[in-house]
């Protein structure tokens, strides 16, 4: 195996041995059960606990810890994602008139995973699949609340898309305080959308779902969202976070 | 269509309650008067397989999944029991239960649709010369499919049954009789009651008078006494004394004929695919019975209390979404169903590799329960995401071998399909459907129609909803896929698919 390294190779040995022993392990025990020296096993141990990956409890047991378990979670299958979200998107369509996207964050950008017509009957096209900018519409300023902005250039769509790192941040707080995103002529002219976030157990933000449609449907002549929309929204967000396993959403 | 929620058309209060029970799950959902869903809960139950070919449920654990799953919904809604205007209930169809009218149990597990233990039993009716007989009357080829022979063997096989059955202590029901019975009292003045759909597949029914057939029943040596009371699909049946008290249960129709209720499929020529555990294709057909000439069958859509009954034409295809599941629980290629998709966009194309899952010997438009499942085309070439995707084909070219049928039966091309179920949220598929039928695949705004029909059907009979028509108006598009394959493609694939379907054929050799 060109170009292995050793100390990660004993630690995934370490993290499989501690995934095996719901209960925790001594450090000798660990030593002895994988054949490495003592000082050798309690710097990779140490080394795992500072990342977070294992725990110490109070007798000095170490033991596979939470955070581990939740990486895999941590990537929510996007397809899994739409599958538990289709009656509730549905449902918030429905409700408000307006078209509904779910989405994820991206390499570059926030990826449609599931769109649901206005229900008008008026010939639509699909737009799952499409990448959106996250700076520039409500989905990808709800799921970068939650990761931070996004390094490299803010591009301009409309005068209205935010382009300055200082206010797109100062942006990102409000939405993660207020708990939704609201985007006008941000990124298609005439265009609006209000999103709220979607979690996962834990809290975990997995996605976001939104409406989006004519400026003068979404807000009022003050740009306000219009009445209703928003809880509708946020109603929906939590619905399906709570089929998702969140608890208190 | 009203625009946000505090300019809300002033809608009527309260709430229709739908329970869909399923095959793998049941599910209790709240519907407004807008047609919206309000609530949802759902919980499995147990797959019981005993021998090879054989399908169990306990329809003990069913009742109780009702008895948590209704009140749990309630409770996600902020609904009291004044606020149910109406029950309706839909239902895995053929599944046969029977049960202690005394106590209140099932006498032994349920017997699913899809088990084949009455393949002998229906060779030998046919012997008889049965099967021409038997469709006239009741629309059905003779197949391990139906209720009728399931009945039968169940009174064959266990010691003293017959005898009961003769005396009403042992009632038969599908599940929907079962659980009108459970709700209504049970050994407590329960009421015995089947809907026209759900009776339309038991092969025991005359299709023309929609009642019991003296020479079905003799044909079957089912003792009259032990069946359950045939009534319409939209009636008030009774009121629940237990879990919702005073509730009307209004509604109960097979989950496939739910369906195409939900999709308000209520003019001839209206179609739908549901696609789930198996799929349907269902095409209303009116007030005239309609025989198939191409491997269809001949069932009731609905019967509204007080009209004549609405037939249909149903291609059944059963293995679809199970097919995922299996490759989920017997495979482990994936941990979730939508996984499938994820898998199965890792590749291109199928790599040359089809999936035929005869699971259950083939449905339409073969019926063929001789046959068993398939994987041809394999080479060192094929990954999992092939197989995965070979998997989601079967469904497209399942769909399409039923489209045929219809298409063949009633002399017009299918212009577009109507689609639900949960199949419906894996787009892949539903861009193959759409590829493979050359024509639009088209989801609407409730993919739980199942449900919604059966709320539509008890909301009616009740009153909440005034006309076929209102209903009507709600249907609203959610999602549209175009074909997009090139005709040589969709030809050659084609050609493939059925030469790996004549490869399942004859496999169990009698
Ligand atoms: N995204 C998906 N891709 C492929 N198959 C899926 C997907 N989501 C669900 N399924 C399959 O669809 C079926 C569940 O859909 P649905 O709940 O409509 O089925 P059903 O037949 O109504 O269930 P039941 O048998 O309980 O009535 C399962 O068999 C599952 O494997
Ligand atoms: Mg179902």
């Amino acid at each position: 195996m060109p170009g292995s390294i050793q100390s990660i190779e004993r630690a995934a040995a370490l993290l499989k041995l501690m995934a095996r022993t719901p209960g925790g392990l001594g450090v000798v025990d660990a030593a002895n059960a994988l054949g490495l020296a003592k000082g050798t096993t309690h710097g990779i141990l140490r080394t795992l606990v500072g990342v977070g990956f294992v725990e110490q409890d109070p007798a000095g047991r170490y033991r596979a810890s939470a955070t581990l378990a939740d990486l895999a979670e941590a990537g929510l299958d996007a397809n899994e994602l739409r599958s538990r979200a289709v009656n509730w998107a549905d449902s918030l369509a429905s409700r408000t008139g307006e078209a509904v996207r779910i989405a994820t964050l991206t390499e570059g950008g926030v990826l449609v995973v599931h769109h649901v017509f206005r229900p008008d009957d008026s010939q639509q096209e699909m737009e799952v699949g499409d990448v959106l900018p996250a700076h520039a519409c409500a989905l990808g300023k709800v799921l970068l609340a939650s990761t931070g902005t996004p390094r490299g250039h803010l591009v301009r769509y409309t005068s209205r898309t935010i382009t300055q790192p200082l206010a797109l941040r100062r942006a990102l707080t409000a939405v993660r305080e207020q708990g939704w995103a609201l985007d006008v002529d941000e990124h298609v002219p005439g265009q609006a959308s209000i999103a709220a976030p979607v979690r996962d157990r834990g809290g975990l933000v997995v996605g976001a779902i939104d409406v989006h449609g004519a400026v003068d449907d979404l807000v009022d002549p003050r740009l306000r969202p219009r009445a209703g929309l928003v809880p509708a929204v946020r109603h929906a967000a939590r619905a399906i976070s709570r089929d998702l396993g969140a608890e208190s959403a | 269509m009203s625009r946000g929620q505090a300019t809300q058309a002033p809608g009527r209060d309260g709430f229709v309650v739908a329970i869909d029970q399923g095959t793998t799950s049941t599910r209790c959902i709240l519907f407004d008067h807008d047609g919206r869903l309000v609530a949802v809960t759902q919980r499995e139950h147990r797959q019981h397989y005993p021998r090879p070919g054989w399908v169990e449920h306990d329809a003990a654990e069913i009742w109780r999944s009702v008895e948590r799953l209704v009140p749990a919904a309630m409770a996600q809604a902020g609904a009291g029991p004044d606020d149910v205007v109406a029950i309706g209930i839909a239902n895995q169809r053929e599944t046969t239960v029977l049960w202690d009218r005394r106590t209140g149990e099932p006498v032994g597990r349920a017997v699913v649709w899809q088990d084949t233990r009455t393949s002998d039993l229906v060779d030998e009716m046919a012997a008889d010369g049965g099967a021409e007989k038997y469709v006239e009357r009741c629309g059905l080829p003779l197949a391990t499919y139906f209720s009728g022979p399931r009945l039968r063997w169940l009174l064959d096989a266990t010691p003293g049954l017959r005898w009961r059955a003769e005396r009403g202590e042992v009632l038969f029901g599908t599940i929907e009789s079962w659980l009108v019975w459970k709700l209504t009292g049970g050994p407590d003045g329960g009421v015995h009651v089947t809907d026209v759909t759900n009776a339309s597949r038991t092969m025991l029914m005359n299709l023309q008078t929609l009642d019991w057939d003296p020479a079905m029943l003799a044909a079957m040596d089912v003792p009259e006494a032990v069946l359950p009371e045939i009534r319409s699909s939209a009636e008030v049946y009774g009121r629940a004394r237990t879990v919702v008290p005073g509730a009307r249960i209004a509604a109960a129709l097979g989950d496939q004929q739910a369906a195409l209720f939900g999709q308000t499929c209520f003019s001839p020529g209206d179609a739908k695919c549901t696609y789930g555990t198996g799929s349907f294709l269902l095409m209303n057909t009116g007030r005239e019975i309609t025989r198939s000439s191409h491997g269809l069958l001949t069932t009731v859509a609905h019967r509204i209390d007080g009209e004549p009954a609405s037939y249909a034409l149903e291609g059944s295809i059963a293995v679809t979404g199970s097919l995922i599941q299996w490759l989920r629980d017997n495979l482990g290629l994936i941990s979730t169903a939508p996984e499938v998709e994820t898998l199965a966009r890792t590749v291109e194309d199928n790599g040359g590799c089809y999936f035929v899952p005869a699971f259950s010997g083939l449905f339409a438009p073969h019926w063929r329960s001789e046959a068993r499942g398939v994987i041809v085309g394999l080479t060192s070439y094929i990954t999992k995401g092939h197989l995965a995707r070979a998997a989601l084909e079967a469904t497209a070219w399942q769909t399409r071998e039923v489209v045929e049928a219809m298409d063949a039966d009633s002399g017009l091309r299918l212009a577009s399909l109507r689609v639900d179920g949960g199949m419906t949220s894996n787009n892949l598929l539903m861009q193959t459907v759409a590829d493979v039928l050359d024509a639009p695949v088209v989801r609407p705004m409730v993919s739980e129609t199942v449900s919604l029909g059966a709320a539509y059907a008890a909301g009616l009979a009740v009153g909440f909803w005034s006309d076929l028509d209102s209903l009507r108006r709600r249907w609203h598009r959610a999602a549209q896929w175009r074909p997009a394959m090139e005709p040589e493609q969709r030809q050659s694939e084609w050609e493939n698919w059925q030469e790996a379907v004549r490869r399942t054929f004859g496999w169990i050799r009698h």
